[in-house]
């Protein structure tokens, strides 16, 4: 226990001083894994830990990313308001997902597909929304990159770094204390066994919409940060599959239900799929799709040889009760 | 204080359960027993708001309870173990028995402290930080009295504990139950095949054959009535 809480905080302190020592694209290369590791985070809530299967998390990102997006370039109204109103939706779009498929009765590989169904004609749905520019996109301003313009959340790529740090440390804290607490035993009893759960008193209904809520409103901050940090929105892009299946690729990888799971498979995947963007550069092969295949063939390897995850190994091996 | 009233089940053609009727008194220990298919699981369920009665009615402490959900039966105090045990393979066992006392409980520790004591009167004490998967199977059926316990049920279902225990963990079990009856008031309706324990437990007896109650009685009654010996003991049976 206290081996983890050092090695914690002495990971914490590395990616605080990180970007004294590193470049530009190491930085955007971090961001990235703190990116990835969030929207994992979120993802986890209503899958690891609640055992609710989405495959259309792109939604929230998606809805949050437009809705301060579009505020702030409709209105110039910075995201701090404009985060809020993506949460809002989001959440409530995550609400009556949940309210309709667990009402009637609709759980597993279904609820699965009721996911995607959604993210996908909520991108049909951006397509034909002029306000937000449709399939030709929505461009915020991009103004200075060397002063720090928190109000605006514009600025150099070291402030979105310490953003999505803050972002991942604070969903850390939250979910540790969240599984701890009765809704982390509630959702883990509905994971295990939902008819046992339910005759223990939980009212699996409400805790599942619970558990979508609270991940839906983490994912729309994620989204929120992706507008301002790529300042360029698609409908095609930003909701589609892919990006689904890439935030809910770390958290398998890593471990499942874990607390540093999403974190761990989200350094594991971005570094290996950089390194060989690299490597491929370096030898000079142009092969479309070769990170794909790349991405699956880990997948593979690490649903075979560790189904739980490349975490619950690892802190066994490193004795770890984390 | 459990009240069964005309109660009837029929999943697509095959009727379960007939028109059963029984009750049981307040702080009182009575037996369901009968052949197998003669519908106990499927009243255990009724009762436990798994599913709605065809027709009839369920009262508990003067309170109409069926069409209620599972977790409404469980807040009105009727707690239940499942026949084949579905533990929460993933966590711990005393975690799994947690989840049950965090129903009362005001916060995890004090849920904690409850789950702790539960699991020292079932004798699960010494694995009570092992993953509920790697119990044996008597070992998920004490785990499956002890997560239903922790709620503080008021009436205790129980759906064959005893299969699978040897006759001196069957023993100890009937005591842990005997003791919770006296100490707690606590009432229980258990389905059992293990006669052992039904003989030693149960002060009343209702006979399930083909979804209806054909005897009820005292132990000592129901294993002399022809119609049990027929039907379920069959002819030359002695106990």
């Amino acid at each position: 226990m206290i081996r983890a809480q050092i090695g914690l905080a002495a990971l914490f302190l590395l990616l605080i001083i990180f970007p004294l020592f590193a470049g530009a694209y190491a930085l955007s290369v971090a961001t990235l894994i703190l990116y990835f590791a969030y929207t994992g985070q979120a993802w986890n809530v209503m899958m690891g830990f609640a055992g609710q299967l989405s495959l259309g998390h792109s939604l929230y990102v998606g809805v949050g990313a437009y809705a301060a997006g579009a505020i702030f370039f409709h209105y110039g109204i910075g995201p701090w308001a404009g985060l809020w109103v993506a949460i809002l939706l989001c959440v409530a779009l995550g609400m009556a997902i949940g309210f309709l498929a667990f009402r009637f009765g609709i759980s597993g590989v279904y609820f699965a597909l009721l996911t995607i169904a959604f993210a996908e004609f909520t991108r049909i749905g951006f397509d034909h929304l002029d306000w937000v520019g449709g399939p030709g996109g929505m461009f915020l301003r991009v103004a200075q990159r060397d002063t720090w313009d928190i109000a605006n959340f514009r600025g150099p790529p070291l402030m979105y770094y310490y953003v999505i740090l803050a972002l991942v440390s604070f969903a850390f804290v939250l979910c540790h204390f969240l599984l701890k607490s009765k809704a982390g035993y509630y959702w883990q009893a509905i994971r295990e066994n939902e008819e046992a759960a339910q005759a223990l008193g939980i009212n699996t209904f409400r805790w599942k919409v619970y558990a979508v809520a609270l991940s839906s409103a983490m994912t729309a901050v994620a989204g929120v940060f992706f507008a301002f940090y790529y300042n360029n929105l698609f409908p095609e892009q930003i909701f589609n599959i892919s990006r689904s299946i890439e935030i809910i690729l770390g958290p398998i990888i890593g471990g499942l239900g874990t607390l540093f799971g999403p974190i761990l498979g989200a350094a594991v995947l971005t570094l290996l799929s950089e390194g060989i963007t690299e490597l491929i550069a370096a030898l000079g092969w142009e092969i479309p799709g070769v990170k794909q295949v790349f991405y699956g063939v880990v997948l593979l390897a690490v649903v075979m040889f560790l189904p739980h995850g490349i975490w619950p190994a690892l802190a066994r091996r490193l004795k770890l009760n984390a | 204080m459990l009240e069964v009233k005309n109660i009837s089940k029929a999943f697509r053609g095959l009727r379960a359960v007939r028109d059963a009727s029984f009750t049981v008194p307040e702080g009182d220990i009575n037996g369901l027993i009968g052949p197998n298919g003669a519908g106990k699981t499927t009243i255990f369920n009724v009762i436990a708001g798994v599913y709605p009665p065809d027709s009839g009615e369920i009262f508990f402490c003067g309170k109409r309870i069926d069409r209620l959900r599972p977790d409404q039966v469980c807040a009105a105090g009727v707690g239940r173990t499942f026949q084949i045990v579905k533990p929460f393979a993933g966590l711990s066992v005393l975690d799994n028995v947690i989840v049950g006392a965090l129903h009362r409980e005001r916060g995890v520790a004090s849920a904690r402290a409850h789950a702790v004591s539960i699991l020292e009167k079932l004798r699960l004490g010494s694995k009570r930080d092992l993953p509920a998967s790697s119990l044996t199977l008597p070992d998920r059926k004490r785990l499956e009295v002890a997560r239903a316990l922790a709620t503080r049920p008021r009436l205790l279902l129980l759906d064959e504990v005893m299969a699978g225990l040897r006759p001196t963990e069957c023993d100890e079990m009937v005591e842990v139950f005997r003791s919770l009856n006296r100490s707690e008031g606590l009432a229980i309706l258990l389905i059992e095949h293990v006669m052992r324990a039904v003989m030693a437990l149960a002060k009343h007896i209702g006979v399930l054959h083909h979804g209806e109650v054909i005897a009820r009685g005292t132990p000592a009654e129901v294993v002399r009535n022809p119609a049990v010996l027929e039907c379920y003991l069959g002819e030359e049976t002695q106990v």
